[in-house]
């Protein structure tokens, strides 16, 4: 099974003869290239041209993360798996109104039911979020008779508003959380959310990767309202099933604190070391596995993103109705 | 004569599965995850080292002709024979149309220590004839071939893709 490469120690990263070394200071450290599918970068690290061919080659991806842990970009090796009959049918998807919002509202649709099942395992654990799972029952929906895309966007803010309003309720750390504040995060929990969805979007691009779909040709978001909206588009799915009930466990169980961030006036981010039990975390849920219902396999989170990317491969060719995945656990 | 315009994977797809032949023609791709893919990749490149290895002839590739003039096909289980007799015959008709005239065939199973001699026949020239139109025909589609369930999906590179 292939690996995810977090890197946090400040390192020199070379191509020694076919494989990948780290060197940290002087300790050299040796990771077999076959057995790496993405490569996160954090803090700051040293590489060479010889090891971006070499990873080209290899086909793989490299995410860089800045100070803050805000996503700054890919390093994608050349496109591998092309096919012009896919992108031509997923652009017709985007051109016809009607095919869009087909697509745009199962994202939705399913982004609200896996919501939905959050606050109800938390609603059965004497947690008070009956009056919001009923409200937001109530638009979800209202999102099918939707119109246009920015009408569907305005219901989506709308749970989003009621669900994060939920949040309070479930971590019941005397946290305060407002509402949600992105770019900057001014808050330890908005920190965690803005942290944890770059890391699903970052996930999601090194899966949309490898398939034939194009990441730029997005249905909900609008095409290069940031350079891979599709990437956007399937994390509206996953962010709930990823990274909310992941947030609520660790905080519930003191696994992170505030001590964990660093707060400037109006700012907050997740430190160094917050960040790496995050990751660890994150990883570990990626690699977890839940038996799927139609392969009659157990597949872990993260292959549950490329089967994802392949449902919407073969509604776009016409031979299956795309339905967003549903937790159902 | 008409050219020969399809690849030998595309003729061993034709009796493998329709819709893997569809797929993958229009370069929707998932072989090279594939660990069956890649253990037939490292049975390619770990055996017959001294033959020169990889010929193009137009649209076919020819893993390697002996000394002897046969060209051989290297596989890694006989599990789907009949696909890969029809490739080695493909083979051997399009160096024919190309004027090279009464080669024969091997395919190695290097793991099960087996090879099997392929001759083309007057009879399979004629059922080529057959094959490219109905490899054509499905090709024209707009759709691929629905599944089709079988034991070999398990192991196949599609499988998710089909499946899930």
């Amino acid at each position: 099974m292939k690996q995810s490469l977090y890197l946090f120690s400040n390192c020199t990263i070379k191509r020694k003869d076919n494989t990948l070394m780290f060197d940290i200071e002087g300790k050299k450290k040796f990771r077999p290239v076959e057995a790496v599918s993405d490569i996160f970068l954090f803090s700051e690290h040293t590489l060479n041209t010889k090891l971006l061919n070499f990873l080209g080659q290899q086909k793989i991806p490299v995410h860089i993360f800045n100070y803050y842990g805000f996503y700054s970009g890919s390093f994608f090796p050349r496109e591998q798996y092309l096919s012009g009959h896919v992108t031509i049918s997923q652009a017709k998807h985007y051109l016809d109104k009607k095919k869009r919002m087909l697509l745009a509202y199962e994202f939705l649709n399913a982004a609200a039911s896996n919501i939905l099942t959050n606050l109800t395992y938390y609603n059965n654990r004497g947690r008070d979020v009956g009056e919001k799972i009923l409200k937001i029952k109530v638009l979800k929906k209202s999102l099918k008779a939707a119109d246009s895309i920015p009408y569907l966007m305005g219901i989506e803010g709308n749970i989003r508003d009621l669900y994060y309003s939920a949040f309070n309720e479930i971590v019941q750390n005397k946290i305060e959380f407002q509402n949600r504040v992105k770019r900057p995060p001014d808050n330890f929990i908005n920190s965690l959310i803005s942290f944890g969805n770059s890391l699903v979007y970052t996930s999601i691009l090194s899966e949309l990767y490898r398939t034939q779909l194009d990441p730029t040709v997005s249905f909900l978001h609008e095409p290069g309202y940031r350079r891979y909206s599709l990437a956007l588009d399937i994390s509206e799915i996953f962010k709930p099933i990823l990274i909310d009930r992941m947030i609520f466990t660790m905080i519930n169980k003191n696994e992170l604190t505030e001590k964990d961030t660093e707060k400037d006036l109006n700012y907050c981010y997740l430190k160094d070391k917050g960040r790496m039990k995050f990751l660890r975390k994150y990883d570990e849920r990626l690699k977890t596995t839940v038996k799927h219902k139609k392969l009659n396999r157990h597949v872990s989170y993260k292959r549950l993103i490329r089967l994802e990317c392949y449902k919407i491969v073969k509604h776009i060719l016409g031979e299956e109705k795309y339905s967003g995945f549903k937790m159902w656990w | 004569m008409q050219n020969l315009n399809f690849t030998g994977t595309q003729i061993n797809y034709y009796f493998v599965c329709h819709r893997k032949l569809w797929l993958f023609t229009k370069d929707i791709r998932f072989e090279d995850k594939n660990e069956y893919v890649q253990l037939g990749r490292l049975i390619d490149e770990n055996t017959y080292k001294r033959n020169k290895k990889q010929i193009e002839i137009g649209k076919i590739k020819i893993d390697f002709i002996d000394n002897k003039g046969v060209i051989h096909e290297v596989k890694k289980s006989n599990k789907i024979e009949k696909a890969h007799i029809h490739q080695v015959k493909y083979y051997i008709l399009t160096l024919k149309r190309m004027g090279v005239e009464n080669v024969t065939g091997e395919i190695d199973y290097p793991k099960l220590k087996k090879r099997e001699t392929v001759l083309l026949t007057p009879e399979d020239e004629k059922e080529f004839e057959k094959i490219f139109s109905n490899i054509r025909e499905i090709l024209d589609k707009p759709k691929p071939p629905a599944v089709i369930k079988k034991t070999i999906c398990k192991k196949c590179a599609y499988h998710e893709f089909c499946f899930a």
